[in-house]
């Protein structure tokens, strides 16, 4: 999967219990593709010592209002979190 | 004290919530600490786990060891059982190393007497 910058995508919002690394507040949140930083095997397979598959790690870029319910500081304030590609969901623009 | 909020939430797992003020005093390390980080090193350029393993177990050893351990305390546990996973020692092996390094004495003191 190759995510373009730019594009509107969503964080899966799964819990599957063990070594993962998309933290809790981002799970199911909406942000943009900022850029891709790299091809990097996959630390949640490197974790238990496995042969671990190779992919993209994107820094997704993220309003804190969607993030935080209780945000009041900036309304324009971003974060950026960097996210392995099999955590993302591309969302496709209605045509 | 926060406690584990379920598989979906797991207790390390801390962006967002309130944590407190920083201690920005800086520290020096004793021998030992600076021993298992060098460990560290030697057994992930050996390919013997990655530090994604590390954290692994830093994360299942649980909140109370967050609590009552120190950091390289934390840190020799998951090596530790990141190495027995990975074979380099048996369990056996590990218990005889240690009664041996016990028998030297309780201090790194004691440990260097002549004992002949």
């Amino acid at each position: 999967m190759i995510l373009d910058n730019g594009s509107r995508v969503k964080i899966k919002d799964k819990s599957p219990p063990g070594h993962i690394r998309t933290p809790k507040y981002i799970r199911g949140k909406v942000g943009i593709i900022e850029r891709c930083v790299g091809i990097f095997k996959n630390p949640e397979q490197l974790a238990y010592s496995l042969n671990a598959n190779e992919y993209g790690l994107y820094r997704v870029r993220f309003k804190m209002t969607e993030l935080w319910d209780d945000y009041t500081e900036g309304q324009n304030d971003t974060l950026d979190a960097e996210v392995f590609a099999h955590w993302i969901e591309e969302i496709k623009n209605a045509a | 004290m926060r406690k584990d909020r379920g598989p979906e939430h797991r207790w390390h797992d801390m962006g967002g919530l309130e944590a407190g003020s920083i201690n920005n005093d800086s520290h020096d390390f004793a021998i030992w600490e600076k021993r298992v980080d060098a460990l560290l090193t030697l057994s992930t350029k050996k390919g013997l786990f990655t530090v994604d393993g590390l954290r692994r177990v830093l994360e299942d050893m649980g909140e109370e060891a967050f609590e009552t351990m120190s950091y390289y305390e934390r840190w020799v546990s998951s090596i530790n059982q990141n190495l027995i996973e990975a074979g380099i020692y048996s369990l056996d092996e590990l218990g005889e190393k240690m009664a041996e390094v016990k028998a030297r004495g309780e201090t790194y003191g004691e440990a260097q007497e002549d004992k002949t």
